[in-house]
């Protein structure tokens, strides 16, 4: 990667044109006299760079150029299922570009379709029964969930619960989701084993409590064994189960929510279902319901119209290239791969929690972090920025907050052996480095466009735009 | 070892209070700022906020966290210190000097439950 | 032996992996799950299709829509994106990154998102923007939210009936379920009192008027309410911006800054404000600092109000965003500049201004709301509008959407063409309605 260093409005000059528009609408004499009074008009200059064509190509391309994405290499971004993203879905992805969303039904039969076929997957795939597909994304999700379970209790008259229960290992969407939904929100604690303690659960219950926010396998990448007695519990007090989806991956095709007694889910198509990141979204978080909630399904409107259509689209491709014949591999090569890495590598990082992982598990840092006197050691965060200078994007770091140094490691399914077993060679070396010479560590990143910026001076004067 | 002044009270949530009249002057210790790291933001109540004893008043930022700041007394803010909320880097260089907000105390009693210089540095 | 392009593992792979975990078979990697929980039948699914198979079945259903040149507006705009924008927004480096959270390898996506900042606070004139909301009515929601945050002791937030009809049944779900106080009123202006923490108005209202928001802001400042206004960006090229008008929040939608219709979705929301609510704004944002060799560089920033560290305490759950529908809109203003903007302005309002014009002279509307207007507009129909819409839908028009009043919406933007106007016209002249 090379630094490049300018932003469009620098190149500006007065003048340029980048943009190719028909003379007039109706052709011959000017368009008519200005149709708003000057008094409802700009009278600000816009602002906007005045350049060429050809300087936005060069220039936009030359900032992809110091960007990393799983076409680059790999992304073992814990949480984050950034698997390899197919082409075949791009291409197909444009076919409903033209569609006005208010279009009527009769007009949209494609369209329909591949909402229709796509409930019904995704119902087949998570044991639920429908979906609506108005989120935008994970968080967006869960908070369509909790209206829902929300909904579910007025429904039934129920208006007294207001608490929801979060395990302190979860994903900080849940509980923000939660308190933009108007409730409360309980922390459960995780026992040593990493998995929900049941026993502080029990205490908890009670006809306050409107439900629990679950992500199975949790964020350790642990499967939650004890789902069915929590299920019982939880129902048991009147409360609901929401299964937040983010880490769906090693259970695609093998395990189904809907199962393990969850009542609402979402699932991000973005992590799971293949469809790109694009640097922070677009997304897709469509929200599934057992039976008892379908008729509330419609209820919340969290989006302007349908929801992210084209990434949709994607989803549905990728559904159907995996078909029922390969659903399920998916889910054991992710889970194969990431206990590949975690055995690997255990010798050298802090593995908490030994036992067999899903599609992800976390270090707690460096066994040997190098640190003597007079010498700081080497922390996650070096780690994580050393693995940059050997083409690999790091993992997720300090998440879960169980954890002071976690390092949480998920490398999906679409990864070779020959990629892991490089990787597991770069992470041992990095280890090496650190008990040699942690400062090593402490300086990287050598070999990207830039170093590590300073992310204090930054938050103290914030300059948020170009001037 | 975090600097710990005499004369002060502390909060077990590593606030101290100096007591002036039934103003009670508050800041952040000096392990809390080390814990902390690079302040980068100092949320603050407005000057007339009522506060209660064991009841967030504000929090620190850094780039990576957020701390909730704690108010070891009752009563109402008198004063807010505007140059922390300016140059938050005063709270790493300075905790004890650096005050954030003064309370006129609506129960002085409740000063009884801080911590004194001796006991915070053991819990410590 | 996978058998699927994506997954690279070969027999041989799998079982020296297996080896290294010391398990005999990938079954061994679920023991951890009770054995009742793992799926026994099989899944409901289609039959894995190959990619030929895949192209052709997609092909298939886009010929079961009907294509149909789109004379409706009503939050979704049938505006001309160049060539250059889908090239850019399709090279791998942007389309597979995820949120740049290693900034020294993001810097392709975290300039982008500054750019885009700059140039929603060049559009709308205010101090601060995020980098990016998932649509325009989710920001409207977030904004309630903000509103409440900022002004604190108030409880309610006034929302004007003017916005579009998927704007407002999106702040009234946010708002139902959140708990949040939020009274849909035709004059802000008039409701306005000293409980009201903030109001959201249209700059251009459902029936495509552009609004003389003077009172409205007047009202609600001496009251101490914060403004919001609701903006279609596009068209603050050529009318008064937020910050004109004085409001202290904007939000609006995207979409008109190039992006395709797509059925509603990927679009891309707006949000920005003046500086002294910035620390309340919800979302990512990218701020611009140095690395130790002093090169110029970005981040995200101002992170402590997010949920990733606040938790159940941050400014709102959002997370992912639509980062490259702000990457879209970006080149997209960067190809357009400022003349190029109100080109498209200009060519829209000369567009349906000769179709207002043309339905009047077939006798077939009357006016409906006066006011000044640039791309969309109502009339009243003398006419059974659903025939009216089943007649051009049949002749491949999409317009005369209905609204709640009765009368018809029609949006000319400057992909549409004087001889598909006529053509539409005709359609309206000879149907037998």
């Amino acid at each position: 990667m090379r630094y490049y260093d300018k932003l469009i409005f620098e190149l500006s000059k007065p003048g340029r044109k980048g943009w190719s528009l028909k003379d007039s609408f109706c052709g011959g004499a000017a368009a008519p006299a200005a149709p708003v009074p000057s008094g409802l008009c700009r009278q600000t200059p816009l602002g906007l760079p005045e350049v060429s064509e050809v300087d936005v190509v060069r220039h936009y391309t030359n900032l992809s150029q110091m960007n990393f994405g799983v076409d680059t290499g790999f992304y073992p971004l814990g949480s984050c299922t950034m698997k390899y993203n197919p082409k075949i879905n791009e291409e197909i992805s444009t076919l409903f570009d033209d569609i006005h969303p208010l279009q009527p039904e009769s007009t949209v039969g494609g369209v329909k379709e591949v909402y229709e076929k796509m409930d019904s997957c995704l119902a087949a795939i998570t044991g639920m029964k429908h979906f609506t597909f108005l989120p935008c994304a994970g968080a967006h999700g869960e908070l369509t969930g909790l209206m829902l379970m929300k909904e579910y209790h007025i429904s039934r008259g129920d208006t007294a619960r207001t608490k929801v229960i979060v395990p302190d290992s979860a994903h900080g969407t849940n509980p923000a989701s939660a308190a933009v939904c108007g409730f409360e929100i309980i922390v459960v604690k995780s026992g040593a084993n990493g998995l929900v303690d049941v026993e502080s659960l029990k205490p908890l219950l009670g006809p306050d409590i409107a439900g629990i926010m679950m992500t199975n396998p949790n964020t350790l990448g642990l499967f939650e064994r004890e789902i069915r007695e929590i299920a019982a519990l939880v129902h048991g007090c009147g409360g609901l189960l929401y299964y937040d989806g983010a880490n769906m991956n090693p259970l695609l095709g093998m395990v189904r929510p809907g199962d393990m007694g969850f009542d609402i889910m979402h699932l991000n198509l973005h992590k799971t279902f293949s469809t790109p990141h694009g640097g922070g979204g677009p997304g897709s978080g469509p929200v599934g319901v057992a039976e008892a909630l379908v008729p509330l399904l419609g209820k919340p409107h969290v989006s302007g119209f349908h929801g992210n259509a084209a990434v949709i689209l994607k989803a549905y491709a990728y559904i159907l290239t995996l078909g029922r014949e390969h659903i399920s591999m998916a889910g054991k090569l992710a889970t194969l791969n990431a206990n590949y890495i975690k055995e690997s590598l255990k010798d050298v990082y802090k593995l908490p929690i030994p036992t067999v992982c899903k599609h992800e598990f976390v270090f707690d840092g460096l066994l040997n972090d190098g640190a003597r006197e007079g010498v700081a050691g080497a922390t996650t965060l070096d780690v994580a920025k050393r693995l940059l200078d050997f083409g690999f994007h790091a993992p997720t770091i300090y998440f879960p907050l169980l954890f002071h140094q976690a390092l949480m490691i998920e490398p999906t399914e679409t990864e070779s052996k020959e990629i892991l077993d490089e990787f597991i060679e770069v992470m041992r070396k990095i280890a090496a480095e650190a008990a040699e010479d942690p400062d090593i560590l402490h300086q990287a990143p050598h070999d990207t466009p830039i170093g590590r910026p300073d992310e204090t001076a930054a938050a103290r004067n914030p300059i948020l735009q170009y001037r | 070892m975090s600097k710990i002044v005499e004369g002060l009270l502390y909060s077990e949530s590593h606030e101290w209070v100096k007591v002036d009249g039934d103003v009670a002057i508050i800041g952040v210790s000096d392990f809390a700022q080390e814990e902390m790291g690079d302040i980068t933001y100092v949320d603050m109540p407005e000057e007339g906020d009522e506060v209660a004893a064991g009841e967030e008043f504000g929090a620190l930022e850094s780039v990576k966290a957020s701390s909730e700041l704690y108010s070891p007394v009752s009563g109402k803010v008198v004063a807010v210190n505007s140059a922390v909320e300016d140059s938050p880097e005063l709270i790493n260089e300075d905790p004890y000097t650096n005050w954030i907000i003064k309370v006129k105390m609506s129960d002085s009693s409740e000063l009884n439950s801080l911590l004194t210089a001796a006991a915070y540095g053991q819990k410590l | 032996m996978a058998g699927l392009s994506y997954f690279p593992h070969t027999g041989e792979d799998i079982r020296l992996m297996l080896e290294r975990i010391g398990v005999k078979s990938l079954d061994d990697l679920y023991s951890d799950v009770p054995a009742d929980f793992i799926f026994k039948g099989e899944y409901d699914l289609p039959e894995a299709m190959s990619e030929q198979q895949v192209r052709d079945y997609f092909h298939s259903l886009a010929s079961r829509n009907v294509p149909l040149k789109v004379f409706a507006g009503q939050g979704a705009y049938d505006h001309y994106t160049p060539s250059v924008i889908p090239y850019i927004t399709s090279r791998s480096e942007f389309l597979t990154a995820y949120t740049p959270y290693q900034c020294e390898i993001s810097q392709g996506t975290l300039r982008y998102i500054f750019e885009y900042q700059s140039m929603i606070c060049r559009l709308t004139g205010m101090d601060v923007s995020n980098a990016s909301m998932y649509d325009g009515p989710t920001a409207a929601a977030e904004a309630v939210r903000m509103c409440l945050a900022s002004t604190r002791k108030r409880s309610k937030v006034l929302v004007s009936d003017g916005l579009l009809p998927h704007v407002l049944e999106t702040v009234r779900s946010y708002a139902r379920y959140s708990g949040e106080n939020v009274e849909i009123v035709p004059d802000v202006a008039a409701a306005v009192d000293a409980d009201t923490a903030g109001v959201i108005v249209p700059g251009i209202d459902r029936f495509g008027i552009v609004r003389d928001l003077a009172p409205a802001v007047e009202a609600a400042h001496a009251a101490g309410a914060l403004v919001v206004e609701y903006c279609d960006p596009s068209t603050l090229a050529v009318i008064k911006s937020p910050a004109e008008w004085g409001a202290d929040i904007a939000v609006g939608d995207g979409q008109s800054l190039g992006i395709p219709l797509a059925y509603g979705g990927p679009y891309v929301g707006f949000m920005a404000c003046k500086s002294e609510f910035m620390r309340k704004l919800p979302g990512r944002i990218v701020g611009q600092t140095a690395d130790a060799k002093g090169r110029r560089c970005f981040v995200l920033t101002l992170q402590a109000r997010e949920q990733h560290i606040r938790r159940e305490k941050a400014t709102s759950n959002i997370c992912s965003n639509q980062s490259l529908m702000a990457l879209w809109v970006t080149v997209y203003l960067s190809l357009m500049g400022p003349d190029g903007l109100r080109k498209v302005n200009a060519l829209c309002s000369e567009g349906a201004h000769y179709l207002y014009d043309s339905l009047l002279a077939t006798g077939r509307f009357a006016p409906a709301v006066e006011g000044p207007f640039i791309k969309e507009f109502v009339l009243k129909p003398l006419v059974d509008p659903a025939k009216l819409q089943q007649a051009l839908l049949d002749a491949g028009f999409f317009g005369a959407l209905l609204t709640p009043e009765g009368y018809v919406s029609f949006c000319v933007t400057e992909k549409r063409t004087r001889e598909e106007v006529d053509a539409m016209v005709k359609v309206i002249r000879e149907a037998a309605l």
